[in-house]
């Protein structure tokens, strides 16, 4: 019997994966802290109140009241860290090469639209892919503009006077929050995807982002299902 | 992507590989969770409670020599006409100004000089400077803003008139309420920014006692919580005076 060794992640980029993991987890949570003091945001319809970010046992399960400065301060001291690691990350999927399996291709939409229907069990056949499919070429790369968002608009919130320009191009100041704050709501929606993805997609694609490749047996071509 | 075929030898190794990859990955987790646990137990920059731990406290003095150096005076904030300003001023907090012990018809304003002269000046000593008004979008430390129209004398008018030169060569000036009860500390390029008032009006009426009667400070390259109100002292030095929220936690330099 054989086996083949499919090499799919390099080294620096399931470092910066899972560097990217706590970070962000830290930067959500101080953030919460932070909005807390002014939690203004709720979803409406008429004077109905869909979604009220955030409800009171949310915040006590979390023990968010009165905590500001320290939200402040673990977020202005992680910032950094996250920065840094998104501008490697950037900087290395350029210089590796790695962006071409990355970046969205000309056929981006309608494959990702067969990748959805495959997903759903609509459609039998996945449409042939490289590292990532269209979804996820979609996906990764709109996070990746997303991290730019959270530090531009983040920049704006911090320093409206200094670079009041970058306020400017965000709308002013009231809506940088507003953006910064969406911005976050949208990496807990891919996060949530990108897990139920992780744990349908299996043991051999999760392994991959740990030790680097994938391990498949049998001469034939791997089943996926 | 890159693909091998291995033999029964070769998917060992690749066996272990993996196995070695995800002790790897364990251990960093221990690693990262030890050091999450030795930062969040770090002894507090104030020792009390809602101090911050000390390492947090030197990135937040790091990030103000980074953003400090962002800094111009001629960056001026926005200002709006006074149509837009606010009817209503929002008021946040009252420490320093208890109305019981507060006597108006006493108040002066101290400044204390370096050579430890003191140079009283009342509201009217005040009032003959050049008046400005700035209405800009008030920015407090808690997420809201408003846009507030506040009138008063330039502090960099006042440093000139009253010939305060020597002065306002140091790198800090403190602010202190009548009773002391609250107290900020500001360097002295943001105090010399040309919108920074010593604030006596409020939409062009006397300020309220909430908002700081008789005097306050607007420096709109702050978050409120600099905005002292109630000015009884002033004083300058080399070192960071008290900041009442400082010692809470939160960061000193708090630059816009």
């Amino acid at each position: 019997m054989s086996v083949k060794i499919v090499f799919k992640h390099k080294l620096a980029t399931r470092w910066m994966h899972w560097v990217n993991f706590p970070v962000l987890t830290i930067m959500i949570w101080s953030g919460m802290l932070i909005y807390w003091a002014n939690d203004i945001y709720e979803v409406k319809i008429g004077n109905t109140v869909l979604v009220k970010f955030f409800p009171e046992w949310f915040y006590k399960s979390l023990h968010i009241p009165y905590r500001l400065s320290e939200g402040m301060a673990f977020h202005f001291v992680f910032m950094w860290l996250f920065m840094i690691n998104g501008l490697l990350y950037v900087s290395y999927t350029i210089i590796s090469g790695e962006w071409r399996y990355l970046l969205p291709n000309k056929h981006v939409f309608k494959e990702s639209w067969q990748v959805i229907l495959h997903d759903l069990h609509i459609r039998k056949q996945a449409p042939d892919q490289l590292k990532y499919n269209a979804a996820q070429r979609l996906a990764y790369t709109m996070i990746i503009f997303m991290g730019l968002g959270s530090l531009l608009t983040g920049f704006a919130i911090y320093k409206p006077v200094q670079i009041q320009w970058l306020t400017n191009i965000c709308g002013g100041y009231e809506a940088a929050r507003l953006e910064h704050f969406l911005l976050t709501v949208g990496y807990v929606l891919f996060f949530l995807i990108h897990i139920i993805q992780v744990i349908l997609a299996g043991w051999n694609n999760f392994r991959a982002m740990i030790a680097g490749f994938e391990v498949i047996k049998g001469d034939s071509q791997s089943k996926k299902i | 992507m890159q693909e091998i075929q291995v033999d029964n030898a070769g998917a060992k190794k690749y066996k272990r590989k993996s196995l070695i990859a995800f002790l790897i990955f364990f251990i960093m987790i221990g690693a990262g969770w030890a050091g999450w646990k030795w930062l969040v137990t770090q002894p507090l920059d104030n020792g009390i409670k809602g101090g911050i731990p000390k390492p947090l406290r030197k990135v937040l003095d790091i990030n103000e020599e980074v953003y400090s150096g962002l800094y111009s005076t001629k960056h001026l904030i926005k200002e709006y006409p006074k149509s837009a300003a606010a009817k209503k001023a929002r008021v946040n907090g009252n420490l320093g100004l208890d109305e019981e012990t507060f006597d108006a018809s006493q108040w002066k304003l101290q400044i204390v000089k370096s050579s430890g002269d003191t140079l009283f000046l009342t509201l009217d000593d005040i009032k003959k400077l050049n008046k400005i008004d700035v209405v800009f979008n008030f920015k407090c430390i808690e997420g809201w803003s408003q846009i507030t129209w506040w009138s008063g004398v330039r502090f960099s008018d006042l440093i000139k008139k009253y010939g305060l030169e020597k002065e306002s060569a140091m790198k800090f000036v403190g602010m202190k309420t009548p009773d002391e009860e609250y107290y900020v500390g500001i360097d002295m390029p943001s105090i010399l920014q040309p919108q920074t008032i010593l604030c006596y009006e409020l939409n062009g009426k006397p300020l309220p006692m909430n908002q700081g009667y008789p005097l306050r400070l607007i420096i709109p390259v702050k978050y409120g919580v600099k905005h002292l109100k109630r000015i009884g002292t002033i004083d300058f030095s080399n070192t960071r005076p008290p900041d009442y929220w400082a010692e809470k936690g939160y960061d000193y330099y708090t630059g816009l």
